[in-house]
C-alpha cells in the first residue's frame, strides 16, 4: 500500500498545463525529493495534494482513500501537513501560539488547552525554538520562521509531511541543521515529500527523487540514477 | 457639571474595556484593586439616570450604541481582517424589527423580545449572506457588503411603496431610562462575548485567519465556518442595538434605518481608537461620538470642517489610533524606569 498515490494528476491554468498527467506514489516512511527547474509545477503539485487546488482531471489517494475534492482543513486533519515556499506564519502571534493553532485544529480529536500548550512547547524544544516561544513570529530570522512552520505542521500529528523549499535562502550552517531536522523527523516515522533546489541536501536525504519538467514527470529513481540520467542532466543539472 | 459627568462616564466605559484587555493579557497584578474599581465603574454607569440630566443620559446612550457597533465590527473585521461594510444592514434590520413589532398602537411583544428578534434576524441573514460571500476576499468582500446595505434599503423601499403603501413607520415611545439600560445591557454582553471569544480556541482560529488565511486552512481550521459564525455573532449585536435605537428615534423609513453612515462610522471609530487592544474601539467610539456631538451643538457652522481636519490629523499622526498614541507616550514616560528593571 502506498501512503500517497496520484493517478493522471493534472492542473491547467487557462491553456497552460502546470501539472500534466503526472502519476506518482510515495511509500510509507520514505523521503521523496521533488525537483525540477523553476516553473516545472512542483509547488502546484503540492497545492494539489494539500487541496489548495483540485486536480482536473486526476485522482489523489491517501492511504488508499480518495481525497480528491476535499477541503484543505480536512486534508490536514487526515494527516497531511505542509510548509510553504514563501513562509506563511501567523506573524503577529507569539511563536508558541503559531504552533498551538496546529495542535488545536490539526487533528480530528479534541485537544485540551493545557495539552495543546504542552505539545507546542515540546515541539518548539524539538526544532530548537524554545528560547523564542513568546516572541512575535515576525521577529524571527527566515531560518527560524521556516523551522516554526515545520513545528506548526508537526503539531497537527501528520503521517505525511510536505516540505516546500525548506532550505531556500538559508546559509551553509542552517542547511546542515535543516538536514539533521529532516532525518530526525523521519525517525519519528513520518513520511516526507520535499521540494528542494539545494542538490547536496536532496542527494543525501532522499531515498527517491521525482523530476518534473514543464509539468511532466521526466524521471524518477534513486539519487544515483537521477544524477546519471541523461534527460535530467539535459534539462536540469546542465551539461 | 453635566460635562464632567459625561467625561467620567466615558472614562468608566474605557476602563471596563481596559480591564478586559488586562484579563486577556494575564497581567493579574493588583487584581483586587482593579476589580474594585471595575465594580465602582459599573455602579456609576448603572446609576447614571439617578444623577444625570435627561440629555446626558441620552448622550451616553448614543455613545453606548456606537461602542456596541464598533466593538462588534472589530469582533469580526478586526480579528479576521475582512472589511465588512454591512453594519448598516444588520442595524437596519434591527430597526425594522422594532418598527414591525412595536408600533405606536401598542407593543405586540415585550421590548426585550423584540430586541432579541432584531438580533436573531440579523444573525440569520448574516449566516446566509456569509455562507455565500465569505469566499470573496479583500476589496470584493467590502464592496459586496456595502452593496448589501443598498440592496436591502431599496428592496424595503420598493416594498413599502408598492405593497404596504407607506413611506415610513412610527415606533412606540419608550422611556429613556429603559433604552439606556437596554443599551448598557447589550454593551456588557458584547464586551463579555469579545472577552470569551478572544480567550477561546475559536478566537485563536479567528486571529490566525486574520494573520494568514491560507496557512490557517492548511493547519486544520475550517475557515469558512469560523468566518460565517463570527459574522453572525457580530451581526446579532448590531441588530439588537438597532432594535432598541428605533424606540429612541420613533420614526423610521428605509433611508433612515439603512443609512450607510452606520456602516462607515464604526470603521472610522475603530481606526480612530486603534484596533490592537479591546479598549481601542471603545475609546474611539466614545470620544468620536462625544466630539461629534459637541462640535455639532457648539460649532455647528464649522462642524463638518473641523471634523474633517480632525480625522485627517488622526490618520496622519496616529496610525495606530488613540491606543497607539497612548502607548507611545506611556513608553516615553516610563521608558527610563523600565530599562533598569
Amino acid at each position: 500500500m502506498y501512503i500517497l498515490e496520484g493517478e493522471g494528476v493534472s492542473k491547467y491554468f487557462g491553456g497552460l498545463a502546470a501539472v500534466d498527467n503526472v502519476d506518482f506514489h510515495v511509500d510509507q516512511g520514505e523521503v521523496v525529493g521533488l525537483i525540477g527547474p523553476n516553473g516545472a509545477g512542483k509547488t502546484t503539485l503540492f497545492n494539489l495534494i494539500s487541496a489548495t487546488y483540485t486536480p482536473k482531471p486526476g485522482i489523489i489517494r491517501f492511504k488508499d482513500k480518495n481525497i480528491t475534492g476535499k477541503k484543505p482543513y480536512q486534508i490536514c486533519r487526515m494527516g497531511i501537513a505542509r510548509t510553504f515556499q514563501m513562509v506563511k506564519i501567523f506573524a503577529n502571534l507569539p511563536v508558541v501560539e503559531n504552533v498551538r493553532v496546529g495542535a488545536f485544529f490539526g487533528k480530528s480529536t479534541h485537544v485540551s488547552s493545557a495539552n495543546a500548550t504542552r505539545e507546542s512547547l515540546e515541539l518548539l524544544e524539538y526544532v530548537g525554538l524554545s528560547q523564542v516561544a513568546n516572541t512575535p513570529a515576525r521577529d524571527l530570522t527566515l531560518a527560524n520562521q521556516k523551522r516554526l512552520e515545520v513545528a506548526r505542521a508537526l503539531a497537527t500529528k501528520p503521517e505525511l509531511l510536505l516540505l516546500d523549499e525548506l532550505m531556500a535562502g538559508l546559509n551553509q550552517t542552517e542547511v546542515a541543521e535543516e538536514m539533521q531536522l529532516i532525518s530526525s523527523i523521519r525517525t519519528k516515522g513520518i513520511t516526507i515529500v520535499m521540494i528542494e533546489h539545494v542538490m547536496k541536501a536532496i542527494m543525501s536525504v532522499c531515498d527517491r527523487i521525482i523530476v518534473l519538467h514543464h509539468g511532466k514527470k521526466i524521471a524518477e529513481g534513486t539519487p544515483q540514477e537521477i544524477t546519471h540520467s541523461e534527460k535530467v542532466i539535459e534539462v536540469y543539472l546542465g551539461e | 457639571m453635566q460635562t464632567l459627568i459625561i467625561i467620567i462616564n466615558i472614562l468608566c466605559l474605557i476602563y471596563s474595556g481596559w480591564f478586559i484587555e488586562r484579563l486577556l493579557t494575564k497581567e493579574r497584578k493588583n487584581s483586587l484593586i482593579t476589580s474594585g474599581i471595575l465594580l465602582l465603574v459599573l455602579a456609576l454607569l448603572a446609576t447614571l439616570p439617578l444623577y444625570a440630566l435627561g440629555y446626558t443620559s441620552i448622550l451616553i446612550t448614543t455613545i453606548l450604541m456606537y461602542i456596541i457597533l464598533t466593538v462588534s465590527w472589530v469582533l469580526f473585521s478586526g480579528l479576521t481582517g475582512y472589511m465588512s461594510l454591512a453594519t448598516a444592514a444588520f442595524f437596519g434590520i434591527g430597526i425594522y424589527a422594532s418598527a414591525l413589532f412595536l408600533p405606536t398602537t401598542g407593543a405586540l411583544l415585550p421590548i426585550l423580545v423584540v430586541v432579541l428578534i432584531g438580533g436573531l434576524a440579523s444573525s440569520i441573514i448574516a449566516l446566509g449572506v456569509g455562507a455565500l460571500t465569505l469566499r470573496l476576499r479583500g476589496i470584493y468582500f467590502a464592496i459586496f457588503t456595502f452593496g448589501l446595505v443598498v440592496f436591502i434599503m431599496e428592496l424595503l423601499n420598493w416594498w413599502e411603496h408598492t405593497v404596504s403603501h407607506r413611506r415610513g413607520r412610527y415606533v412606540m415611545l419608550v422611556d429613556n431610562d429603559y433604552i439606556f439600560y437596554t443599551m448598557l445591557g447589550i454593551f456588557v454582553l458584547v464586551m463579555l462575548t469579545f472577552f470569551f471569544i478572544r480567550r477561546s480556541k475559536f478566537g485563536l482560529a479567528m486571529r490566525s485567519i486574520g494573520e494568514n488565511e491560507e496557512a490557517a486552512a492548511h493547519t486544520g481550521i475550517n475557515v469558512t465556518m469560523v468566518k460565517v459564525i463570527t459574522f453572525a455573532i457580530s451581526a446579532f449585536f448590531m441588530g439588537a442595538a438597532g432594535a432598541i435605537y428605533a424606540t429612541k428615534i420613533t420614526y423610521v423609513d428605509p433611508y433612515v434605518a439603512f443609512s450607510v453612515l452606520f456602516s462607515f462610522l464604526p470603521v472610522l471609530m475603530a481606526i480612530f481608537g486603534g484596533m490592537g487592544r479591546i479598549y481601542g474601539p471603545v475609546m474611539g467610539a466614545a470620544i468620536f461620538t462625544y466630539l461629534q456631538e459637541t462640535l455639532q451643538t457648539k460649532f455647528s457652522e464649522i462642524y463638518m470642517l473641523s471634523f474633517g481636519v480632525l480625522l485627517v490629523a488622526a490618520i496622519l499622526y496616529m496610525p495606530d489610533g488613540l491606543t497607539g498614541l497612548i502607548q507611545k507616550v506611556w513608553r516615553r514616560i516610563s521608558g527610563g524606569k523600565r530599562v533598569h528593571t
